[in-house]
């Protein structure tokens, strides 16, 4: 392994660039979520590097604290997905807009 | 070597994510991301970290994915064609976010020495890895399995139908 820190940082952007540009571009909620888990795994490939640059564990700790985390909101986000899908008929972003219970 | 694959993982990881971003059937979008997570957790292999890579495929391609896959195909979605006609009032929000988010890391890199350092062959021993966990973190394993617990319930809950009230509301307007 010959890697600088500073091009793990570029592809971690890279990532997370392309998982906001879905979050921010796209109306699909399903689409939506998907950028979430992009961005999830550019951060926890950063933290996994930073582990390895400073010989820690820490980072590698954080790493699976996340993806603990992630699956937990993955599991609200989807059943979330249903009930709106079952309230709403459409699964667009746009109708989500009224805090209307 | 070990350079080598890592470029190459790197490579087809971002090349996954711009075509899981890009395609407009969801299922593609997933199995695209099933790649990127496979390319990943080979990423975090070569930084010297087998039991999160392990565990990478395990829930996230394992897991996570599967119930993606499972919730698009359990609501037959569409490939929609929203791509063609975004405009500029949803691309300056993110192209603002990026500028700044690339000036930030342009600074981090140029200032900090750190960044420039090489990432050396290591590993975390399983062995090491679990007693540091439970070790040094038992609070933050337990507040995560109580964040599992609590949204299992709340999974449960929305998943059964919403409550009665939007149940008595449905039946109200049949």
């Amino acid at each position: 392994m010959n890697v600088p820190f500073s091009h793990l940082l570029i592809i971690a952007f890279l990532l997370f660039l392309m998982g906001l540009a879905s979050i921010l571009v796209r109306r699909n909620v399903i689409r939506v979520l998907i950028g979430v888990e992009i961005m999830l795994n550019a951060a926890g490939l950063v933290l996994v590097g930073s582990s390895a640059l400073w010989n820690k564990v820490d980072g590698q700790l954080f790493a699976v604290f996340l993806m603990a985390i992630e699956a937990a909101e993955v599991a609200l986000a989807l059943a979330l997905v249903i009930y709106l899908r079952r309230r709403k008929g459409t699964l667009n972003i746009n109708a989500f807009n009224e805090m209307r219970g | 070597m070990a350079t080598v694959v890592f470029y190459i993982l790197a490579i087809l990881a971002l090349l996954g994510t711009y075509l899981c971003v890009t395609r407009s059937n969801p299922v593609h979008a997933i199995l695209y991301l099933v790649n990127v997570l496979f390319a990943v957790a080979l990423m975090y292999y070569l930084l010297g970290a087998p039991l999160v890579a392990a565990w990478e495929v395990i829930v996230y391609a394992g897991a996570v994915m599967v119930l993606f896959v499972f919730i698009i195909m359990m609501l037959e979605l569409t490939p929609d064609q929203e791509m063609s006609r975004v405009g500029w009032l949803r691309w300056g929000p993110t192209v603002l976010l990026a500028m700044v988010l690339f000036c930030t890391l342009v600074l981090f890199v140029a200032v900090d020495p750190e960044t420039s350092r090489v990432i050396v062959d290591t590993y975390v021993a399983p062995k090491a890895f679990g007693y540091a966990l439970f070790a040094k973190y038992p609070l933050a394993v337990q507040v995560i399995s109580f964040h599992l617990f609590i949204a299992a319930i709340g999974a449960y809950y929305l998943g059964r139908g919403g409550g009665s009230r939007k149940r008595s509301r449905e039946e109200g307007d049949e």
